[in-house]
């Protein structure tokens, strides 16, 4: 680097460039947090049986294997349109769906990824179901590209 | 070594070492299971493997980390550690409270784990590398803030050098940054916005700080370059960093839920993030070019070089690939994903630990050139085994991924494979990235018996007039 080029105005831009960013990016959440999400993320319908989904989603660690949105591990499949893609889009059938599933768990098919089974009653997997239900309605810009996640 | 009490990093770079033999167990349990799925179900489900895999990886760069700055801190600052059996308490503390969370994760059912640790007062638990108790993010938070108290009396009370400055910078951003870890609502796309403020900005932004303080530090040291001209330089990398990262995040916020002009700001920002990192090399190589001295220690120099070719590669190049808005449609959530995050995490963060214990281990160990011919020898073994296995551990995912992508992601509703169809196809991939794990795997124990060779090395011959007093 040029001699002209001295330390403090080095010092200068990474205070002055890194406080700047910072703002910005603050107003940006602000923007997005306060104005933008309740349109996109359907949080009139986020019910007391979605936020125990919820729950029941961490406390699972279903995070470990799936993803949800394209985040988490990638050993399974994507569920945040797993509604539209087990339950065709329809609530009563995705549940008998979810309560079929869960209860299949694991194959135990020599070979094959193994699911656990979690040991869930039949509230608690409509519970996730509707938990999965709702972040299938969250606008994400379209993603995934197709049906299957 | 010119302070007694910078030998309190020795526990803390074992301790790392030791973890980040249990990550390598684990990346390789969980390599075959991609291929064999029910390899040791139900004993290690995949969940719980990966559990262990991420959350080493994290602990045991924390680790390494505090073992640079308690090296580090004094020696800048020209003064000794304001409380090495603070240092050692608080060692013991995260030691035991990270054994006890691993080995809660492998032996204890993870929802008997939240119950247990009650995780309904406050739930963290159950998010991407957040699945810590939320007792064991409280411990990590109490360890980190006295870690802080006690490397920040040290500094103030000497000579402030701006690697101190920036690494303590990098430190307390680390520590504001995990505040976020218990932020956790109910609104899922509320949660996963905040999860990036821990995510991202620690390793795409904080963490970049640490790095690039840790670099100059050796680098000064191993080269005898006066300190201005480093000191510039590393200004100039973090403002990059910073300046690109922060709004970079916007590359997360793509598909969760934020509005579409984070695909704009995500996109041009993040487009420009390898820029530090190719800063970095340029950076290194000219230092070294420049150098006063030929240090006897060729092993820390290659470390230190490496991680700048590297991290540019795994986290410029690699996440340049998948980064702009109408590519990561389709690749959000791949193997590409994977490849991307596998060589990001060697490049930066593992080899800039274990540059500074190539540099200060030796050191402290009473060879204060370094170590044997004979020892520098096989670690360089060591370094070339691991970094070309993780070379080939990334292109054997990144060809799992572009297939993945082809297969499950291109192709319209109705025509495209489904999720698991597609991986029978792709398992080709995973069992030569296994392989390379293995390698992989080679290339560590071969690194670890580097440290049990005795001898050390000559005093540095000086080049192009004397080093700096600093060196």
């Amino acid at each position: 680097m040029a001699e002209r080029f001295t330390k403090s105005m080095a010092r200068n831009i990474y205070l002055g460039g890194s406080a700047f960013f910072v703002l910005l990016f603050l107003a940006l959440t602000f923007d997005t947090q306060l104005r933008a999400m309740p349109e996109r993320d359907n949080r009139d319908q986020l019910t007391e049986q979605v936020v125990r989904g919820k729950h029941l989603w961490e406390n699972n660690n279903c995070v470990g294997c799936h993803s949800l949105m394209g985040e988490g591990a990638y050993f399974a499949p994507e569920l945040a349109n797993v509604f539209d893609r087990r339950g065709g889009g329809d609530t009563e059938v995705f549940k008998s769906y979810m309560k079929a599933w869960m209860n299949a768990m694991p194959t135990n098919i020599p070979g094959r990824r193994q699911m656990p089974n979690f040991n869930l009653s039949d509230s608690e997997i409509e519970d996730l179901a509707a938990f999965l239900e709702w972040t299938s309605k969250i606008d994400d810009n379209g993603w995934p590209p197709n049906i299957e996640g | 070594m010119k302070y007694e009490s910078q030998r309190v990093a020795m526990p803390y770079f074992i301790f790392a070492l030791i973890l980040f033999a249990g990550q390598i167990v684990f990346g390789l349990i969980l390599g075959l299971q991609y291929v064999v799925g029910d390899f040791l179900f139900p004993e290690i489900p995949f969940n719980v493997a990966r559990m262990v895999h991420t959350n080493l990886l994290i602990v045991w760069l924390l680790f390494g980390f505090m073992g640079a700055t308690y090296y580090m801190v004094p020696e800048e600052a020209q003064t000794e550690l304001h409380s090495p059996l603070l240092a050692w308490i608080l060692f013991w503390v995260f030691a035991v409270a990270g054994t006890l969370t691993i080995l809660g994760y492998l032996f204890v059912d993870y929802a008997t784990l939240a119950e247990v640790t009650m995780n309904k007062l406050l739930p963290t638990m159950g998010r991407e590398f957040l699945e810590q108790p939320t007792i064991t993010k409280i411990g990590i938070a109490v360890v980190v803030v006295a870690f802080l108290f006690n490397i920040a009396m040290t500094a103030l009370k000497g000579r402030k050098t701006v690697v101190n400055i920036v690494l303590i910078t990098g430190l307390v951003g680390l520590a504001v940054l995990w505040l976020f870890s218990f932020y956790n609502p109910s609104n899922l796309a509320t949660d996963k916005y905040f999860w990036w403020f821990v995510v991202h900005l620690w390793v795409e932004g904080v963490w970049e700080l640490i790095m690039g303080a840790i670099l100059a530090y050796v680098l000064i040291k191993l080269t005898g370059v006066d300190r201005e001209v480093i000191e510039k330089w590393l200004y100039v990398i973090i403002a990059m960093a910073l300046i690109t990262g922060i709004i970079g995040t916007g590359h997360h916020f793509f598909w969760i839920g934020p509005p579409e002009y984070w695909l704009w700001l995500g996109s041009v920002f993040s487009a420009l993030e390898p820029l530090p990192f190719f800063m970095m090399v340029v950076f290194a190589f000219n230092m070294i070019n420049r150098r006063r001295r030929n240090h006897p220690n060729k092993a820390a120099m290659l470390w230190a070089m490496g991680t700048t070719v590297m991290a540019f590669l795994g986290a410029g190049v690699w996440g340049f690939l998948h980064t702009l808005a109408p590519v990561n449609f389709y690749t959000h959530g791949s193997q590409i994903t994977a490849a991307h995050g596998h060589m990001a995490f060697y490049g930066a963060y593992v080899m800039i630990v274990l540059t500074i214990i190539s540099y200060a281990v030796p050191i402290m160990r009473g060879r204060p050139y370094g170590n044997s011919n004979t020892a520098q020898i096989v670690e360089m073994w060591g370094f070339w085994l691991m970094t070309i296995s993780m070379v080939f551990i990334t292109l054997f995912l990144t060809g799992a991924g572009v297939l993945q992508v082809w297969l499950q992601r291109i192709p319209e509703s109705g025509e495209a494979m489904s999720f698991m169809a597609g991986q029978d196809q792709i398992a080709l991939f995973y069992w030569m990235r296994f392989v390379a794990g293995a390698f992989f795997m080679a290339g560590l124990v071969v690194y670890l018996g580097s440290f049990f060779i005795k001898g050390q090395a000559s005093p540095a011959e000086e080049v192009r007039g004397p080093a700096t007093e600093d060196a």
